[in-house]
Protein backbone atom coordinates (compact mmCIF):
# COMPACT_ATOMS: atom_id res chain seq x y z
CA UNK A 1 0.00 0.00 0.00
CA UNK A 2 1.14 3.46 -1.06
CA UNK A 3 -1.74 6.16 -0.02
CA UNK A 4 -3.54 5.50 2.98
CA UNK A 5 -6.73 7.75 3.16
CA UNK A 6 -8.52 7.74 6.35
CA UNK A 7 -11.77 9.51 7.10
CA UNK A 8 -10.92 12.51 4.90
CA UNK A 9 -13.35 15.43 4.92
CA UNK A 10 -13.01 18.60 3.63
CA UNK A 11 -15.16 21.64 3.71
CA UNK A 12 -14.47 24.59 1.32
CA UNK A 13 -15.62 28.24 2.68
CA UNK A 14 -16.33 27.07 6.31
CA UNK A 15 -18.94 29.30 7.66
CA UNK A 16 -19.40 31.40 5.11
CA UNK A 17 -22.81 31.14 2.59
CA UNK A 18 -20.51 29.30 -0.09
CA UNK A 19 -19.71 26.73 2.17
CA UNK A 20 -19.37 23.08 0.32
CA UNK A 21 -18.59 20.13 1.61
CA UNK A 22 -16.06 18.59 -0.83
CA UNK A 23 -15.49 15.30 0.56
CA UNK A 24 -16.94 13.52 3.34
CA UNK A 25 -15.58 10.96 5.44
CA UNK A 26 -13.44 8.92 2.19
CA UNK A 27 -11.39 6.27 3.16
CA UNK A 28 -9.20 4.73 0.50
CA UNK A 29 -5.92 2.66 0.30
CA UNK A 30 -4.28 2.74 -2.77
CA UNK A 31 -1.41 0.30 -3.93
CA UNK A 32 1.45 0.33 -5.54
CA UNK A 33 1.23 -1.37 -9.08
CA UNK A 34 -2.35 -0.18 -9.89
CA UNK A 35 -3.74 1.97 -12.20
CA UNK A 36 -6.87 3.36 -11.23
CA UNK A 37 -9.64 5.26 -13.15
CA UNK A 38 -11.05 7.89 -10.87
CA UNK A 39 -14.44 9.00 -12.00
CA UNK A 40 -17.60 11.04 -11.38
CA UNK A 41 -19.54 13.67 -12.21
CA UNK A 42 -18.53 17.30 -12.05
CA UNK A 43 -18.17 18.44 -8.59
CA UNK A 44 -18.35 15.05 -6.78
CA UNK A 45 -15.45 15.37 -5.16
CA UNK A 46 -12.27 13.96 -7.57
CA UNK A 47 -10.13 16.95 -7.58
CA UNK A 48 -10.28 17.90 -4.28
CA UNK A 49 -9.66 14.13 -3.40
CA UNK A 50 -6.27 14.34 -5.73
CA UNK A 51 -5.22 17.85 -4.50
CA UNK A 52 -5.02 15.90 -1.06
CA UNK A 53 -2.81 13.04 -2.31
CA UNK A 54 0.09 15.36 -2.72
CA UNK A 55 -0.21 17.54 0.59
CA UNK A 56 -2.32 20.61 -1.81
CA UNK A 57 -5.19 20.57 0.45
CA UNK A 58 -4.75 19.66 4.19
CA UNK A 59 -7.58 17.88 5.27
CA UNK A 60 -10.51 19.37 7.50
CA UNK A 61 -10.39 16.18 8.68
CA UNK A 62 -8.67 12.48 8.76
CA UNK A 63 -5.68 12.08 7.42
CA UNK A 64 -3.43 10.92 4.46
CA UNK A 65 -0.74 9.25 4.39
CA UNK A 66 2.17 9.13 1.70
CA UNK A 67 4.20 6.06 1.73
CA UNK A 68 4.56 6.39 5.46
CA UNK A 69 4.39 10.48 5.48
CA UNK A 70 1.51 12.33 6.91
CA UNK A 71 0.84 15.06 3.92
CA UNK A 72 0.05 17.03 7.27
CA UNK A 73 3.28 17.75 7.95
CA UNK A 74 6.13 20.61 8.14
CA UNK A 75 7.70 21.67 4.51
CA UNK A 76 10.32 19.33 4.53
CA UNK A 77 7.78 16.21 4.60
CA UNK A 78 5.42 17.60 1.97
CA UNK A 79 8.14 18.46 -0.47
CA UNK A 80 9.04 14.40 -0.12
CA UNK A 81 5.51 13.66 -0.40
CA UNK A 82 5.06 15.84 -3.60
CA UNK A 83 8.23 14.22 -5.22
CA UNK A 84 6.98 10.52 -4.74
CA UNK A 85 3.25 12.00 -5.99
CA UNK A 86 3.02 13.45 -9.20
CA UNK A 87 -0.16 16.06 -9.59
CA UNK A 88 -0.90 16.74 -13.44
CA UNK A 89 -3.57 19.14 -12.95
CA UNK A 90 -6.35 20.14 -15.94
CA UNK A 91 -5.07 21.94 -18.69
CA UNK A 92 -1.41 21.19 -17.58
CA UNK A 93 0.12 23.84 -20.37
CA UNK A 94 -1.58 26.33 -19.02
CA UNK A 95 1.05 26.65 -16.46
CA UNK A 96 4.15 26.74 -18.58
CA UNK A 97 6.35 29.59 -18.21
CA UNK A 98 10.34 29.14 -18.82
CA UNK A 99 11.84 30.55 -22.04
CA UNK A 100 12.52 26.93 -23.91
CA UNK A 101 10.99 23.55 -23.11
CA UNK A 102 13.97 21.92 -21.63
CA UNK A 103 13.89 24.77 -18.71
CA UNK A 104 10.33 24.18 -18.41
CA UNK A 105 10.52 20.52 -17.68
CA UNK A 106 13.94 21.36 -15.40
CA UNK A 107 11.68 23.29 -13.42
CA UNK A 108 10.72 20.34 -10.56
CA UNK A 109 13.98 18.41 -10.76
CA UNK A 110 15.82 21.66 -10.14
CA UNK A 111 13.64 22.19 -7.07
CA UNK A 112 14.46 19.08 -5.87
CA UNK A 113 18.31 20.63 -5.50
CA UNK A 114 19.57 18.01 -7.97
CA UNK A 115 23.10 18.32 -9.99
CA UNK A 116 22.88 19.17 -13.64
CA UNK A 117 23.79 15.92 -14.94
CA UNK A 118 21.42 14.53 -13.27
CA UNK A 119 18.48 16.99 -13.98
CA UNK A 120 19.54 16.62 -17.77
CA UNK A 121 19.25 12.93 -17.35
CA UNK A 122 16.05 13.32 -16.23
CA UNK A 123 14.65 15.65 -18.53
CA UNK A 124 15.71 13.37 -21.49
CA UNK A 125 13.58 10.56 -19.83
CA UNK A 126 10.91 12.57 -19.28
CA UNK A 127 10.66 14.05 -23.09
CA UNK A 128 11.14 10.02 -24.01
CA UNK A 129 8.50 9.10 -22.26
CA UNK A 130 5.84 11.71 -23.39
CA UNK A 131 7.14 11.21 -27.06
CA UNK A 132 9.08 14.28 -27.19
CA UNK A 133 11.73 14.68 -29.43
CA UNK A 134 14.92 15.90 -27.26
CA UNK A 135 17.10 17.49 -29.67
CA UNK A 136 14.79 19.13 -31.93
CA UNK A 137 12.04 20.64 -29.18
CA UNK A 138 14.65 20.89 -26.39
CA UNK A 139 15.36 24.61 -27.01
CA UNK A 140 12.23 25.89 -28.51
CA UNK A 141 9.85 28.29 -26.59
CA UNK A 142 7.16 25.58 -25.06
CA UNK A 143 4.50 28.87 -26.31
CA UNK A 144 5.01 28.04 -30.11
CA UNK A 145 4.40 24.36 -29.43
CA UNK A 146 0.64 22.62 -31.13
CA UNK A 147 -1.35 21.82 -28.03
CA UNK A 148 -0.78 18.56 -27.14
CA UNK A 149 3.07 19.00 -27.73
CA UNK A 150 2.34 21.76 -24.92
CA UNK A 151 0.49 19.43 -22.51
CA UNK A 152 3.30 16.80 -23.08
CA UNK A 153 5.88 19.06 -22.35
CA UNK A 154 3.30 20.03 -19.25
CA UNK A 155 3.04 16.11 -17.97
CA UNK A 156 7.09 15.70 -18.94
CA UNK A 157 7.67 18.23 -15.96
CA UNK A 158 5.87 16.40 -13.56
CA UNK A 159 7.16 13.30 -14.77
CA UNK A 160 11.12 14.60 -14.17
CA UNK A 161 10.66 14.63 -10.39
CA UNK A 162 10.34 10.93 -10.58
CA UNK A 163 7.28 10.28 -8.93
CA UNK A 164 6.24 6.92 -7.73
CA UNK A 165 2.55 7.84 -8.24
CA UNK A 166 1.68 9.92 -11.30
CA UNK A 167 -2.06 11.40 -10.70
CA UNK A 168 -3.29 12.69 -14.22
CA UNK A 169 -6.87 15.29 -14.04
CA UNK A 170 -8.56 14.63 -17.54
CA UNK A 171 -5.25 14.45 -19.53
CA UNK A 172 -7.01 14.47 -22.78
CA UNK A 173 -9.76 17.27 -22.47
CA UNK A 174 -10.21 19.40 -25.26
CA UNK A 175 -6.87 17.46 -27.40
CA UNK A 176 -8.03 15.94 -30.90
CA UNK A 177 -8.02 12.41 -31.14
CA UNK A 178 -4.36 11.66 -32.65
CA UNK A 179 -3.37 14.11 -29.28
CA UNK A 180 -5.15 12.04 -27.20
CA UNK A 181 -4.00 8.40 -28.35
CA UNK A 182 -0.21 9.92 -27.97
CA UNK A 183 -0.79 10.86 -24.58
CA UNK A 184 -2.88 8.13 -23.45
CA UNK A 185 -0.11 4.94 -25.02
CA UNK A 186 2.67 7.27 -23.45
CA UNK A 187 0.98 6.87 -20.53
CA UNK A 188 0.56 2.76 -20.86
CA UNK A 189 3.76 2.46 -21.78
CA UNK A 190 5.08 4.22 -18.71
CA UNK A 191 2.93 1.59 -16.68
CA UNK A 192 3.94 -1.19 -18.31
CA UNK A 193 7.70 -0.14 -18.10
CA UNK A 194 8.57 1.81 -15.08
CA UNK A 195 6.36 0.17 -12.55
CA UNK A 196 4.53 3.24 -11.92
CA UNK A 197 1.22 3.41 -10.14
CA UNK A 198 -1.50 5.77 -12.22
CA UNK A 199 -4.57 7.64 -11.33
CA UNK A 200 -6.42 8.82 -13.59
CA UNK A 201 -9.41 11.22 -13.63
CA UNK A 202 -11.48 11.00 -16.46
CA UNK A 203 -14.96 11.69 -17.82
CA UNK A 204 -14.47 9.00 -20.72
CA UNK A 205 -15.56 5.54 -19.93
CA UNK A 206 -14.32 4.30 -22.84
CA UNK A 207 -10.41 5.56 -21.88
CA UNK A 208 -10.93 4.50 -18.31
CA UNK A 209 -12.12 0.95 -19.89
CA UNK A 210 -9.22 0.62 -21.90
CA UNK A 211 -6.38 1.36 -19.66
CA UNK A 212 -6.96 1.00 -15.90
CA UNK A 213 -7.38 -1.95 -13.73
CA UNK A 214 -9.57 -0.56 -10.68
CA UNK A 215 -12.06 2.22 -10.40
CA UNK A 216 -13.25 4.44 -8.20
CA UNK A 217 -16.65 6.27 -8.42
CA UNK A 218 -16.78 9.40 -6.81
CA UNK A 219 -20.48 11.60 -5.72
CA UNK A 220 -21.49 13.95 -4.00
CA UNK A 221 -17.78 13.65 -1.86
CA UNK A 222 -18.34 9.92 -1.37
CA UNK A 223 -16.93 6.94 -2.56
CA UNK A 224 -20.10 5.36 -4.51
CA UNK A 225 -18.22 2.66 -6.21
CA UNK A 226 -14.71 1.09 -6.05
CA UNK A 227 -13.91 -2.34 -7.70
CA UNK A 228 -12.00 -4.04 -10.91
CA UNK A 229 -12.96 -2.48 -14.08
CA UNK A 230 -15.43 -5.26 -14.96
CA UNK A 231 -16.84 -5.50 -11.62
CA UNK A 232 -17.64 -1.17 -11.76
CA UNK A 233 -19.33 -1.32 -15.54
CA UNK A 234 -21.57 -4.64 -14.64
CA UNK A 235 -23.65 -2.34 -12.98
CA UNK A 236 -25.12 0.05 -15.67
CA UNK A 237 -27.89 0.97 -13.91
CA UNK A 238 -25.73 2.66 -10.75
CA UNK A 239 -23.81 3.98 -12.66
CA UNK A 240 -26.47 5.74 -15.04
CA UNK A 241 -27.86 6.78 -11.26
CA UNK A 242 -24.94 8.68 -10.68
CA UNK A 243 -24.79 10.69 -13.95
CA UNK A 244 -22.47 8.31 -15.29
CA UNK A 245 -22.91 5.52 -17.90
CA UNK A 246 -20.89 2.69 -19.22
CA UNK A 247 -18.59 2.30 -22.72
CA UNK A 248 -20.20 1.92 -25.99
CA UNK A 249 -19.04 -0.85 -26.58
CA UNK A 250 -20.53 -2.91 -23.62
CA UNK A 251 -24.00 -1.17 -23.99
CA UNK A 252 -23.63 -2.42 -27.85
CA UNK A 253 -23.00 -5.69 -26.59
CA UNK A 254 -25.83 -6.15 -23.95
CA UNK A 255 -28.39 -4.65 -26.20
CA UNK A 256 -27.11 -7.67 -28.53
CA UNK A 257 -27.59 -9.97 -25.66
CA UNK A 258 -30.76 -9.23 -25.16
CA UNK A 259 -32.01 -9.19 -29.26
CA UNK A 260 -30.97 -13.54 -28.11
CA UNK A 261 -27.38 -13.94 -29.53
CA UNK A 262 -25.25 -15.64 -26.52
CA UNK A 263 -22.39 -13.04 -26.13
CA UNK A 264 -20.47 -12.35 -23.06
CA UNK A 265 -21.49 -9.19 -22.42
CA UNK A 266 -18.71 -8.08 -19.83
CA UNK A 267 -16.59 -7.06 -22.29
CA UNK A 268 -15.23 -3.38 -21.95
CA UNK A 269 -12.94 -2.48 -24.82
CA UNK A 270 -13.24 -2.99 -28.74
CA UNK A 271 -10.70 -5.14 -28.88
CA UNK A 272 -12.00 -7.70 -26.81
CA UNK A 273 -15.54 -7.43 -28.16
CA UNK A 274 -14.06 -8.46 -31.66
CA UNK A 275 -12.50 -11.41 -30.42
CA UNK A 276 -16.06 -11.84 -28.44
CA UNK A 277 -17.70 -11.64 -31.29
CA UNK A 278 -15.63 -13.37 -33.84
CA UNK A 279 -15.66 -16.53 -31.27
CA UNK A 280 -19.23 -16.16 -31.10
CA UNK A 281 -20.05 -16.21 -35.10
CA UNK A 282 -17.74 -19.55 -35.12
CA UNK A 283 -19.27 -21.21 -32.52
CA UNK A 284 -22.88 -20.33 -34.76
CA UNK A 285 -21.69 -21.51 -37.88
CA UNK A 286 -20.30 -24.90 -35.81
CA UNK A 287 -23.37 -26.15 -34.43
CA UNK B 1 -5.27 32.07 1.42
CA UNK B 2 -6.39 34.15 -1.18
CA UNK B 3 -9.55 33.65 -0.57
CA UNK B 4 -9.37 35.61 2.69
CA UNK B 5 -9.94 38.77 1.26
CA UNK B 6 -13.72 40.26 1.63
CA UNK B 7 -12.93 44.00 0.50
CA UNK B 8 -15.29 43.81 -3.03
CA UNK B 9 -17.06 41.00 -2.13
CA UNK B 10 -20.75 40.03 -2.69
CA UNK B 11 -22.66 38.90 0.33
CA UNK B 12 -26.02 37.42 -0.65
CA UNK B 13 -28.65 37.77 1.53
CA UNK B 14 -32.34 39.32 0.36
CA UNK B 15 -32.72 42.14 3.17
CA UNK B 16 -34.15 45.31 2.73
CA UNK B 17 -30.79 47.06 2.40
CA UNK B 18 -30.09 44.25 -0.79
CA UNK B 19 -32.95 45.47 -2.41
CA UNK B 20 -32.29 49.18 -2.24
CA UNK B 21 -31.05 51.05 -5.31
CA UNK B 22 -27.18 50.70 -6.21
CA UNK B 23 -27.60 54.75 -7.27
CA UNK B 24 -29.26 55.51 -3.80
CA UNK B 25 -26.80 53.36 -1.69
CA UNK B 26 -23.78 54.67 -3.92
CA UNK B 27 -24.74 58.21 -2.78
CA UNK B 28 -25.50 57.33 0.91
CA UNK B 29 -22.00 55.96 0.70
CA UNK B 30 -20.13 58.74 -0.45
CA UNK B 31 -21.95 60.81 1.72
CA UNK B 32 -20.74 58.65 4.69
CA UNK B 33 -16.86 58.78 3.29
CA UNK B 34 -17.78 62.70 3.46
CA UNK B 35 -19.23 63.43 6.47
CA UNK B 36 -16.53 61.54 8.01
CA UNK B 37 -13.93 63.89 7.26
CA UNK B 38 -15.81 66.87 9.03
CA UNK B 39 -16.48 65.01 12.36
CA UNK B 40 -14.15 66.79 14.64
CA UNK B 41 -15.36 65.20 18.32
CA UNK B 42 -16.14 62.00 19.62
CA UNK B 43 -19.98 62.34 19.89
CA UNK B 44 -20.72 62.01 16.32
CA UNK B 45 -18.48 58.96 16.31
CA UNK B 46 -20.78 57.58 18.31
CA UNK B 47 -23.80 58.19 16.21
CA UNK B 48 -22.03 56.89 12.96
CA UNK B 49 -21.14 53.49 15.32
CA UNK B 50 -25.26 53.37 15.58
CA UNK B 51 -25.81 53.94 12.03
CA UNK B 52 -23.53 51.39 11.01
CA UNK B 53 -24.37 48.56 13.42
CA UNK B 54 -28.15 49.44 12.32
CA UNK B 55 -27.36 49.35 8.88
CA UNK B 56 -25.55 45.99 9.26
CA UNK B 57 -28.16 44.86 11.51
CA UNK B 58 -30.69 45.84 8.39
CA UNK B 59 -28.30 44.09 5.48
CA UNK B 60 -28.47 40.50 7.65
CA UNK B 61 -24.41 40.62 6.74
CA UNK B 62 -22.78 38.98 9.52
CA UNK B 63 -21.06 40.75 12.47
CA UNK B 64 -17.94 39.43 11.78
CA UNK B 65 -17.62 39.76 8.30
CA UNK B 66 -18.11 42.93 7.71
CA UNK B 67 -15.32 43.21 10.53
CA UNK B 68 -13.17 40.89 8.21
CA UNK B 69 -12.69 43.59 5.70
CA UNK B 70 -10.48 45.28 8.04
CA UNK B 71 -7.74 42.86 8.03
CA UNK B 72 -6.05 43.50 5.03
CA UNK B 73 -6.04 47.30 6.52
CA UNK B 74 -4.81 46.43 9.56
CA UNK B 75 -1.45 47.21 9.28
CA UNK B 76 -2.13 50.47 7.78
CA UNK B 77 -4.33 51.34 10.68
CA UNK B 78 -1.93 50.22 13.02
CA UNK B 79 0.83 52.41 11.09
CA UNK B 80 -1.23 55.48 11.04
CA UNK B 81 -2.58 54.49 14.91
CA UNK B 82 1.73 54.96 15.72
CA UNK B 83 2.34 57.56 13.47
CA UNK B 84 0.06 59.50 15.27
CA UNK B 85 0.55 58.96 18.56
CA UNK B 86 4.10 59.52 18.97
CA UNK B 87 4.34 62.36 15.94
CA UNK B 88 1.57 64.92 17.52
CA UNK B 89 3.38 67.37 19.77
CA UNK B 90 1.51 68.96 22.79
CA UNK B 91 1.33 68.05 26.53
CA UNK B 92 3.44 65.18 27.30
CA UNK B 93 2.02 62.96 29.73
CA UNK B 94 4.33 59.69 28.91
CA UNK B 95 7.98 59.35 27.64
CA UNK B 96 9.29 56.25 26.08
CA UNK B 97 12.59 56.74 25.88
CA UNK B 98 13.51 59.15 22.95
CA UNK B 99 9.32 58.91 22.47
CA UNK B 100 6.67 61.50 23.74
CA UNK B 101 3.00 60.62 24.02
CA UNK B 102 0.86 63.68 24.24
CA UNK B 103 -2.86 64.16 25.35
CA UNK B 104 -2.95 65.30 22.19
CA UNK B 105 -1.31 62.57 20.35
CA UNK B 106 -3.90 59.74 22.07
CA UNK B 107 -6.72 61.96 20.76
CA UNK B 108 -5.65 62.40 17.36
CA UNK B 109 -4.59 58.83 16.69
CA UNK B 110 -7.90 57.09 18.45
CA UNK B 111 -9.32 59.96 16.27
CA UNK B 112 -7.53 58.38 12.94
CA UNK B 113 -7.97 54.65 13.60
CA UNK B 114 -11.85 55.38 14.23
CA UNK B 115 -11.98 57.49 10.92
CA UNK B 116 -10.05 54.69 9.08
CA UNK B 117 -11.86 51.66 10.73
CA UNK B 118 -15.61 53.85 9.98
CA UNK B 119 -14.35 54.08 6.49
CA UNK B 120 -13.51 50.53 5.67
CA UNK B 121 -16.82 49.41 6.98
CA UNK B 122 -18.37 51.89 5.48
CA UNK B 123 -17.48 51.37 2.07
CA UNK B 124 -17.47 47.48 2.55
CA UNK B 125 -20.94 47.20 3.51
CA UNK B 126 -21.25 48.93 -0.04
CA UNK B 127 -19.97 45.96 -1.86
CA UNK B 128 -21.37 43.40 0.48
CA UNK B 129 -25.02 44.23 0.22
CA UNK B 130 -24.75 45.23 -3.71
CA UNK B 131 -24.01 42.39 -6.67
CA UNK B 132 -20.98 44.09 -8.61
CA UNK B 133 -23.18 43.92 -11.64
CA UNK B 134 -25.53 46.67 -10.00
CA UNK B 135 -23.13 48.11 -8.74
CA UNK B 136 -21.47 49.35 -12.27
CA UNK B 137 -25.45 49.73 -13.04
CA UNK B 138 -25.51 51.92 -10.51
CA UNK B 139 -21.99 54.18 -11.66
CA UNK B 140 -23.12 53.69 -15.26
CA UNK B 141 -26.45 55.55 -14.21
CA UNK B 142 -24.65 58.42 -12.03
CA UNK B 143 -22.25 58.50 -14.79
CA UNK B 144 -24.81 59.50 -17.30
CA UNK B 145 -25.49 63.23 -16.92
CA UNK B 146 -21.41 63.79 -18.09
CA UNK B 147 -21.72 61.91 -20.67
CA UNK B 148 -22.58 65.51 -22.65
CA UNK B 149 -19.09 66.32 -21.59
CA UNK B 150 -17.61 63.50 -23.04
CA UNK B 151 -17.55 61.06 -20.41
CA UNK B 152 -17.27 57.44 -21.72
CA UNK B 153 -19.62 56.36 -19.03
CA UNK B 154 -21.22 53.46 -20.56
CA UNK B 155 -17.50 52.19 -21.21
CA UNK B 156 -15.98 52.81 -17.60
CA UNK B 157 -19.02 50.76 -16.39
CA UNK B 158 -18.43 48.04 -18.79
CA UNK B 159 -14.84 47.94 -18.07
CA UNK B 160 -15.36 47.84 -14.03
CA UNK B 161 -18.40 44.99 -14.92
CA UNK B 162 -15.11 42.96 -16.44
CA UNK B 163 -12.64 43.88 -14.44
CA UNK B 164 -14.98 42.66 -11.67
CA UNK B 165 -15.92 39.84 -13.34
CA UNK B 166 -12.93 38.28 -13.64
CA UNK B 167 -11.77 38.72 -10.44
CA UNK B 168 -12.56 35.79 -9.07
CA UNK B 169 -11.36 33.80 -11.86
CA UNK B 170 -7.90 35.52 -11.73
CA UNK B 171 -8.33 34.88 -8.05
CA UNK B 172 -9.19 31.05 -8.77
CA UNK B 173 -6.58 30.51 -11.81
CA UNK B 174 -3.47 31.88 -9.40
CA UNK B 175 -4.92 29.39 -6.59
CA UNK B 176 -4.70 26.47 -9.73
CA UNK B 177 -1.19 27.65 -11.01
CA UNK B 178 0.17 27.96 -7.47
CA UNK B 179 -0.45 24.50 -6.94
CA UNK B 180 0.93 23.22 -10.09
CA UNK B 181 3.68 24.84 -9.23
CA UNK B 182 4.07 23.80 -5.68
CA UNK B 183 3.07 20.48 -7.14
CA UNK B 184 6.56 20.95 -8.51
CA UNK B 185 8.24 22.03 -5.94
CA UNK B 186 7.71 25.27 -6.32
CA UNK B 187 7.95 27.78 -2.89
CA UNK B 188 5.93 30.82 -2.89
CA UNK B 189 6.23 31.28 1.22
CA UNK B 190 10.11 31.26 2.33
CA UNK B 191 12.63 32.26 1.80
CA UNK B 192 13.97 36.54 1.48
CA UNK B 193 12.39 39.10 -0.43
CA UNK B 194 14.44 38.85 -3.27
CA UNK B 195 14.23 35.41 -3.69
CA UNK B 196 10.20 35.20 -2.71
CA UNK B 197 10.36 37.72 -6.19
CA UNK B 198 11.87 35.87 -8.00
CA UNK B 199 9.98 32.44 -6.97
CA UNK B 200 6.54 34.60 -8.16
CA UNK B 201 7.99 34.12 -11.80
CA UNK B 202 6.42 30.69 -12.46
CA UNK B 203 3.16 32.34 -11.57
CA UNK B 204 3.30 35.64 -13.17
CA UNK B 205 4.30 34.47 -16.31
CA UNK B 206 0.94 31.84 -16.93
CA UNK B 207 -1.07 33.98 -15.00
CA UNK B 208 -1.12 36.96 -17.77
CA UNK B 209 -0.54 34.41 -20.38
CA UNK B 210 -3.95 33.05 -19.43
CA UNK B 211 -5.23 36.92 -18.73
CA UNK B 212 -4.72 37.85 -22.28
CA UNK B 213 -5.92 34.64 -24.12
CA UNK B 214 -8.95 35.45 -21.47
CA UNK B 215 -9.25 39.04 -22.37
CA UNK B 216 -8.94 38.00 -26.28
CA UNK B 217 -11.76 35.27 -26.20
CA UNK B 218 -13.63 37.73 -24.31
CA UNK B 219 -13.54 40.31 -27.09
CA UNK B 220 -14.35 37.74 -29.73
CA UNK B 221 -17.19 36.61 -28.08
CA UNK B 222 -18.69 39.85 -27.82
CA UNK B 223 -18.10 40.99 -31.00
CA UNK B 224 -19.79 37.70 -32.18
CA UNK B 225 -23.12 38.95 -30.05
CA UNK B 226 -22.55 41.95 -31.85
CA UNK B 227 -21.19 44.51 -28.82
CA UNK B 228 -21.07 48.10 -30.16
CA UNK B 229 -21.31 50.10 -26.75
CA UNK B 230 -23.63 51.76 -25.53
CA UNK B 231 -25.58 53.60 -28.10
CA UNK B 232 -29.49 52.86 -28.23
CA UNK B 233 -28.44 49.70 -25.54
CA UNK B 234 -31.58 48.88 -23.19
CA UNK B 235 -31.07 47.04 -20.39
CA UNK B 236 -32.90 43.49 -18.64
CA UNK B 237 -33.30 45.34 -15.31
CA UNK B 238 -34.15 48.91 -15.42
CA UNK B 239 -33.58 50.85 -12.02
CA UNK B 240 -36.68 52.33 -10.63
CA UNK B 241 -36.42 54.51 -7.12
CA UNK B 242 -39.34 52.74 -5.03
CA UNK B 243 -40.62 53.88 -1.71
CA UNK B 244 -37.98 52.38 0.56
CA UNK B 245 -34.82 54.91 -1.80
CA UNK B 246 -36.47 57.41 -1.03
CA UNK B 247 -36.73 56.96 3.08
CA UNK B 248 -33.46 55.65 2.79
CA UNK B 249 -31.77 58.88 0.98
CA UNK B 250 -34.13 61.30 2.94
CA UNK B 251 -32.86 60.13 6.28
CA UNK B 252 -29.14 59.71 5.45
CA UNK B 253 -29.63 63.06 3.67
CA UNK B 254 -30.79 64.81 7.52
CA UNK B 255 -28.52 61.87 9.11
CA UNK B 256 -25.36 63.42 7.17
CA UNK B 257 -25.88 66.90 7.50
CA UNK B 258 -26.40 66.70 11.00
CA UNK B 259 -23.23 64.99 11.26
CA UNK B 260 -21.19 67.30 8.97
CA UNK B 261 -22.84 70.59 11.12
CA UNK B 262 -21.18 68.83 14.55
CA UNK B 263 -18.15 70.31 12.72
CA UNK B 264 -19.31 73.89 13.16
CA UNK B 265 -22.04 73.69 16.15
CA UNK B 266 -21.77 72.19 19.96
CA UNK B 267 -24.02 69.78 20.00
CA UNK B 268 -23.27 69.06 23.62
CA UNK B 269 -24.60 72.89 23.68
CA UNK B 270 -27.32 71.66 21.47
CA UNK B 271 -28.47 68.42 24.18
Amino acid sequence: MIIKIENLSYVYSPNTPFEIKALDNVSLTINEGEFIGLIGHTGSGKSTLVQHLNGLIKPTSGRVVVDGIDTSGDRADLLKVRQKVGLVFQYPEHQLFEETVYKDIAFGPKNLGLKEEEINLRVKKAMEAVGLDYDKLKDRSPFELSGGQKRRVAIAGVLAMNPKVLILDEPTAGLDPRGRDEILTGLKRLYDEENITIILVSHSMEEVARFVNRIIVMHKGKIAMDGSTKEVFKEQQKLEELGLGIPQITQFMRKYRIKGNDVDDTVITVEEAKRELINYLRRKEND
Amino acid sequence: MIRNITIGQFFPTNSVIHRLDPRIKIIITFMFIVSLFFITSFYPYLLILIFLILTIKLSKVPFIYVLKGLKPLLLIIIITFLINIFMTKGEVILSIGPLNIAREGIRQAVFMALRLIFLVMGTSLLTLTTSPISLTDGIEKLLSPLKKIGVPAHEIAMMMTIALRFIPTLLEETDKIMKAQMARGADFESGNIINRAKNLVPLLVPLFINAFRRADELAVAMEARCYRGGENRTRMRELKLGRNDIIAISFSIIFFVFIASTRYINIRGLI
